[in-house]
């Protein structure tokens, strides 16, 4: 017999892993929480970002939720069954070179 | 007095002060170097801290028309053409590019009212130099594929480049430097010393007496407290200007893309708000989406109706940036002129002072080609464009024109 599901937790999946939340957390804090302290790389320079401000302001721990780019892990409270990945890019390529 | 004494003499006087260190008085100070005479850059905060880093470096023919300022512009893109190579002769190896690109520009109309002014403007611009070629409906979507369909006309101007404006400045400085330019910040001018003859001979900053054969005032829309101060006038006024950015995406726009608006709004002497888009892709990946126009004094204040619009406006020429995540915004002050013409050349009033500025949103592109300038009307040698419709002494009396 399986035990009911914790009303406290929140599934989610972190780049095709299960991952267990806990309900209100932020993905930032969900992160955190499973100790991963870096989830973006710096285009340019290929260095690792993670929480900075915490309050939304500077972009720096942007992932993708559910498809969707430039979510500020942060700001966003975990919903049950999200689908996260990791939004990692080099720069773009420069207007000349196309 | 003693403390004064001692400061003359580590302070020798120099031919020619630059106040200001934006890119105008930072490619002042590179142009008279390289002619030999011997500059003191004065600034009251940092390099590029005004003005000059708070636009989108724009070195643009497409919104000039024929005239004085197109004229300055043609010759400054000439320049701009070869500075790169022309600097590296001065700069330490590994100092970062300006990343001058020729990107070109496109100029759009979404309305069926709004293309024939567009179309009209670009014929009266070609015989005066500009590439303006007039695309259709399915050209105008393969150079721009996001672009709205609703396209009513299309020019595309492929002189149109960008510069960052901030390496820009740093690197004219540089070269000064390397040159014998000596660049003093964090330093404000708060007088001048005038010589027995009433012709200027240096000014006097918080720190000391800064002697000097001339003084050129380079400060933007600071420019007019500054002339004051050296006891002279100059109606130049800030008008705001706001830019949102976006997240870094993939590059969807390859252009600097412009409403046929914009034109009208840079011309335009209504104090009010105004806005027409110009959008373009950084090479960061962001979106730059500009530009609003507002005689506000220097009110820095998030002007929210503005960056409203500004948007609203960008979504009418790019409809997928309805979902794009503006992550900041930020602007600054333009150095506008009532007779949107610069101020390059000698002070009427005061012997030995000069003005370099007046530039409104042009500044960046027009900077060399007014350091060029400036620097023959000092040095005697042939002006590089008719100097006379940027005559300061052009402006007449502070009644005449309103006193800012």
């Amino acid at each position: 017999m399986t035990a009911a599901p914790d009303p406290t937790e929140v599934r989610l999946t972190l780049a095709g892993t299960p991952l267990v939340a806990r309900r209100g957390q932020t993905i930032a804090g969900a992160l955190l929480t499973s100790g991963l302290l870096c989830w973006r790389t710096t285009a340019r320079d290929r260095r690792p970002r993670g929480l900075f401000c915490g309050i939304g302001v500077c972009f720096d721990c942007l992932v993708i939720v559910n498809g969707v780019r430039d979510i500020r892990a942060c700001q966003r409270p975990v919903v049950e069954g999200d689908v996260i990945e990791f939004q990692d890019e080099t720069l773009p390529r420069s207007v000349t070179e196309q | 007095m003693c403390d004064m004494v001692q400061l003359r003499m580590f302070t020798p006087s120099s031919d020619a002060i630059v106040v200001g260190a934006g890119i105008v008085g930072a490619a002042c100070a590179y142009a008279l170097s390289r002619a030999g005479l011997s500059v003191t850059v004065i600034e009251a905060r940092a390099a590029a801290s005004g003005t000059s880093s708070q636009g989108e470096g724009n070195i643009l023919v497409s919104d000039k028309e024929p005239g004085p300022e197109l004229t300055l512009g043609l010759y400054s893109l000439s320049r701009w053409e070869q500075i790169t190579g022309e600097l590296q002769e001065f700069l330490p190896t590994g100092f970062p590019s300006i990343e001058y690109d020729r990107k070109g520009g496109l100029v759009v109309a979404t309305t069926e009212a709004g293309a024939p002014p567009l179309l009209d403007f670009a014929r009266t611009q070609r015989p005066a130099g500009v590439t303006a070629v007039e695309v259709d409906h399915d050209e105008a979507l393969r150079l721009e594929p996001q672009l709205n369909p609703a396209v009513t006309a299309a020019v595309r101007y492929p002189q149109d480049a960008q510069v960052q404006p901030v390496i820009a400045t740093e690197a004219f400085l540089a070269a000064a430097r390397r040159l014998g330019a000596r660049t003093l910040f964090g330093e404000e001018v708060v007088g001048p010393i005038i010589a027995d003859d009433g012709r200027i001979a240096g000014v006097r900053t918080h720190r000391g007496s800064r002697p000097a054969g001339l003084v050129i005032i380079a400060c933007g829309p600071w420019s007019a407290r500054v002339a004051d101060q050296l006891g002279s006038w100059l109606p130049v006024r800030p008008r705001r200007g706001v830019l949102l950015v976006t997240t870094r995406m993939p590059h969807l726009i390859i252009h600097k893309v412009y409403d046929a608006d914009y034109v009208g709004a840079v011309g335009s002497d209504d104090q009010g708000l105004q806005t027409s888009s110009v959008i373009e892709s950084t090479a960061a990946g962001t979106v730059l989406i500009g530009s609003s126009r507002r005689q506000s004094g220097f009110d820095q204040a998030l002007d929210l109706a503005a960056a409203r619009e500004i948007a609203r406006k960008a979504i009418t020429i790019f409809p997928f940036l309805a979902t794009a995540s503006v992550m900041r915004t930020y602007g600054g002050f333009r150095p506008f002129m009532p007779d949107h013409l610069p101020a390059i050349g000698p002070d009427p009033r005061v012997p030995g002072l000069w003005h370099a500025t007046g530039h409104e949103g042009a500044g960046i592109g027009l900077s060399i080609g007014t350091a060029d300038l400036i620097t023959s009307l000092i040095a005697g040698t042939p002006p590089p464009v008719d100097p006379a419709p940027f005559a300061p002494s052009r402006l007449g009396e502070p009644a005449s024109v309103g006193d800012p």
